[in-house]
Parts: structure tokens; C-alpha cells; sequence
């Protein structure tokens, strides 16, 4: 069987102002999400510096979240240096974290794209390629844990951006 | 400030009491989840808070002091109850109208503003509304009030999911808007996971849990080991524990969030929904295995 369901999602690029969505069944905190998607497209390049956050009233009427919980993530977001606030203007991505538009990002792209054009021919469904992904990620991250990570332990992937 | 305290509160009806011994203070700014089982007093609480009913016993403050149902309260209080009270046969003209003219304060403009919004004309009686837009419009009418609390008796029991999407998100953007504090009772706590921040736990007539969410899933984590002997001496209150096969899980409130956890135990972080369930089902004795069920 072939299934080339949704593999070309990966490459589809979204819009640079970010739009929050939420996904009750995964267990993460509310803030953290946000937190999470913000950084996710930070390292995806959706986010530039200078780019606006949504304004807290309209994550708040769109997603139905509790204000508290936006601000918190904002807050986590600027304590990170990622973010800073303009009174009365918004939150702004912060320049400080400059890793979004590495040149080897479009290189890796590619070649992930690669191994999923292979990864399909040899039958995997879009299930199995996450397995796979992700035992693959884990087995990789355990291994190389014993070199000196940089800054905390147990957080060998998160690179951080310059302090703010 | 506080938006509600209560002292030794207690109220009854006939010989039962309804709520009994209840002393909370809830701070302002936070939509905070009333949750108990049926009977639990959550709507007597209600009744006491918003001045509908004095109580028996103890006393009720609101908004930093204030009588509850006093007229300072009165006014700076909106209330929506269980069955969203609309006069079914007045028009939204009407319904408007009357409460503009029944209270001090009332923003006529915004509640307008927010009716052309939802789509609900002017004309249309309120009784042939759907269920969502009753709700709706209900919850615009205690709005207009721009009151500095605003108190929900289960809004959202009988409205399907889109409508009560959209319901919390005019509560919330109220919220984030004008900083009204929220106080809603509502048994469905997978919803309340994303838009409560302070929760408020009422069994058997006592308060159980009165915190901050951030604090409560800070204190409270799932322990397990193979073992029971393995998991005492935790400093903590076990909240409900239960062995299944070789393991044996317990819901802990911890001392405090960085309470050493003995190494041979297993440990993770609980959601909202999963410690409600766990307090909830206290004191519930489980049914005695009669012959007939022994043989599991």
C-alpha cells in the first residue's frame, strides 16, 4: 500500500503572523502551548524579528482561554528574551534569537523530504513515520547526552538565544 | 481585594443544611471554577454570594467587604442562574429595555453592539431564541451591567459545543477586557481545564480545595510504586490511592511543590480534570462486593 496522505504538509509554509491553536488531548498546559508554538515557529522561520503577537483579547476570544493564561505565556516568552512588550502596541519577537532563517534549514528540509519520498515507497504510513521519527530523535538524543551539553542538563536541544 | 469571603457560612433549609461550615477568600481577577457533586451546596454558595438567600449562619462579604445583597453588592453583581432567566414572551427590544430600567448601571450600547454581533434581532422573542443565543443574550443583559463580578450558575449545561465555545469566549474577552472577576459552578471539567484559573472545590457541604490552579497542579502528583510501604512517608495528604496488580498509584497533595519523593517511586504532574476527579470521588465508599460480583 502507498499512502502519500499529508506529506507535503511539512513543507507548506504558514502565515508569519502566528494564530494559536490548541490541543486538548495532549496533556501540555495551556501557556505552555502558546509558549511552545511560538518557539516552534521561531525555529521554523514563520516568526521574524519585529513580527506581532496576537493581541491577548484576540487569543482569548478566539481560543476561549482563561486572559491569565495568555499573559503567562507572554511573560514566559519575554523572560526568555524571545519576546519584548511596547506599551500599548503588543508583544514584538525580539531580535535577540536569530537562529530562524539558517540557510541549512531549507538544505535539511530537503532532505528530509527525501527520506519521506522513501520512507513512502517502502510502504510506511504517515503513522509509521512518526514512529519511526521519533524512536530515531530519542535514540539520538540518549546517545548523545554523555558530550558536554550546552547550558542545563537534559535540555540538549533547546538552543538558547543570547540572553536578553 | 477579595471578591468573596466567607466566615463559618452556613446555610439550611428545614433541618438539612445545604452548606455547612464553609470559609473560603477568593481573590479578585480570576474566573474561578465552582465544582462539587450534586448537592454539594455549589448553588446555595451561589444564592449566599449574590444576596438571594441570607444565611443561617456565618457571614458573606463580596467585592472587599460589601453585605452581600446589599445594594453596593447588588450593583456591582451580575447573576446568571441554572435555567437562563429570560421573560420568554418579551421581544430582545423588550428584554433590554426592562433591564435597563431595572438597574442603576446599564451599558444599553454595548449590549446592542454585542447583540448585532451574535445575530440576534431586535424583534425576535427571546422564548423562540435557540438554547445558545438564550444563553447569549442572558449573559449580554448581566454584561451591560459592567459589573466587577460576574456569577455563573452552570451557563453552559445544556448549550452544544459550539454554542459553549462561544459563550466562555464573550466571558472571557469580558474578562480580559474590563478585568470582571468570574465565578462559575460547572460540572464539566475537561472544559474548565482551559479556562479556569482558580479552583474551588466544595463535597459534602466543606471546602476542599481553594487555590490558585497553578499552585494546585504545583502540589499535587500522581505517585506510583509496586509496592504501597514504598510510597509512605511522603509529607503530603494522600487524596486517593489505588492498587491494580503489582502497582500502586496514589493522587498526593504535597507539603509543598519541592517535597522529596522517595527514589523508588515513580512520579508525574496530574491535569485539573484528573485532581477534581480525584477529591470528587472522596468519601465515595465503594459498593461491597456481593457474591455474585466477588467472583472478578
Amino acid at each position: 500500500m502507498t499512502l502519500d496522505k499529508r506529506v507535503s504538509a511539512a513543507g507548506e509554509d504558514g502565515p508569519s503572523p502566528i494564530t494559536f491553536r490548541l490541543d486538548p488531548a495532549s496533556g501540555v498546559p495551556t501557556y505552555l502551548q502558546l509558549v511552545h508554538q511560538v518557539e516552534h515557529a521561531l525555529r521554523l522561520g514563520y516568526l521574524q524579528r519585529g513580527d506581532r503577537l496576537p493581541k491577548v483579547r484576540e487569543v482569548v476570544s478566539t481560543l476561549a482561554i482563561n486572559p491569565n493564561t495568555v499573559l503567562k505565556a507572554y511573560k514566559e516568552l519575554e523572560t526568555k528574551g524571545l519576546t519584548s512588550g511596547r506599551p500599548g502596541q503588543g508583544t514584538f519577537i525580539d531580535g535577540a534569537v536569530a537562529q530562524s532563517t539558517l540557510p541549512e534549514l531549507t538544505v535539511l528540509r530537503r532532505s528530509l523530504r527525501t527520506w519521506f519520498e522513501q520512507a513512502n515507497a517502502a510502504g510506511l504510513d504517515e503513522d509509521g513515520i512518526v514512529a519511526l521519527v521519533t524512536s530515531s530523535l530519542r535514540d539520538f538524543l540518549e546517545r548523545r547526552e554523555p558530550e558536554p551539553a550546552r547550558g542545563e542538563q537534559s535540555a540538549p536541544r533547546r538552543r538558547k538565544g543570547g540572553a536578553a | 481585594m477579595n471578591v468573596i469571603e466567607t466566615a463559618g457560612l452556613g446555610r439550611r433549609y428545614g433541618s438539612t443544611w445545604a452548606l455547612r461550615d464553609c470559609t473560603l477568600s477568593i481573590p479578585a481577577g480570576h474566573l474561578v471554577a465552582l465544582v462539587g457533586p450534586n448537592g454539594a451546596g455549589k448553588s446555595t454558595l451561589l444564592n449566599l454570594v449574590v444576596g438571594l438567600t441570607p444565611p443561617t449562619v456565618g457571614e458573606v462579604t463580596v467585592l472587599g467587604g460589601a453585605t452581600a445583597g446589599s445594594v453596593a453588592a447588588l450593583d456591582a453583581i451580575a447573576f446568571v442562574a441554572q435555567d437562563m432567566p429570560l421573560y420568554r414572551h418579551l421581544s430582545v427590544a423588550d428584554m433590554l429595555h426592562l433591564t435597563g430600567n431595572l438597574n442603576l448601571r446599564f451599558d444599553a450600547a454595548y449590549a446592542r453592539r454585542r447583540l448585532a454581533e451574535l445575530g440576534i434581532g431586535n424583534k425576535q422573542k427571546a422564548g423562540k431564541l435557540s438554547g445558545g443565543q438564550q444563553a447569549q443574550l442572558a449573559l449580554t443583559l448581566a454584561l451591560a451591567r459592567r459589573p466587577r463580578l460576574l456569577v455563573l450558575d452552570e451557563p453552559t449545561a445544556p448549550l452544544d459545543p459550539v454554542a459553549r465555545h462561544d459563550f466562555m469566549a464573550t466571558v472571557l474577552t469580558a474578562m480580559a477586557d474590563d478585568g470582571v472577576s468570574v465565578v462559575l459552578s460547572s460540572h464539566l471539567l475537561a472544559e474548565l481545564e482551559r479556562v479556569t484559573d482558580y479552583l474551588v472545590l466544595i463535597s459534602h457541604g466543606r471546602v476542599r480545595v481553594n487555590d490558585d490552579v497553578e499552585n494546585l497542579l504545583a502540589c499535587h502528583r500522581l505517585v506510583s510504586a509496586a509496592t504501597p510501604e514504598r510510597l509512605t512517608g511522603i509529607a503530603g495528604e494522600v487524596i486517593e490511592s489505588n492498587t491494580m496488580g503489582s502497582q500502586t498509584h496514589q493522587l498526593i497533595r504535597l507539603a509543598a511543590p519541592d517535597t522529596a519523593l522517595p527514589p523508588t517511586c515513580e512520579s508525574r504532574a496530574v491535569g485539573l480534570e484528573e485532581l477534581a476527579l480525584a477529591y470528587l470521588r472522596e468519601g465515595i465508599t465503594l459498593p461491597t462486593l456481593s457474591p455474585a460480583g466477588a467472583s472478578r
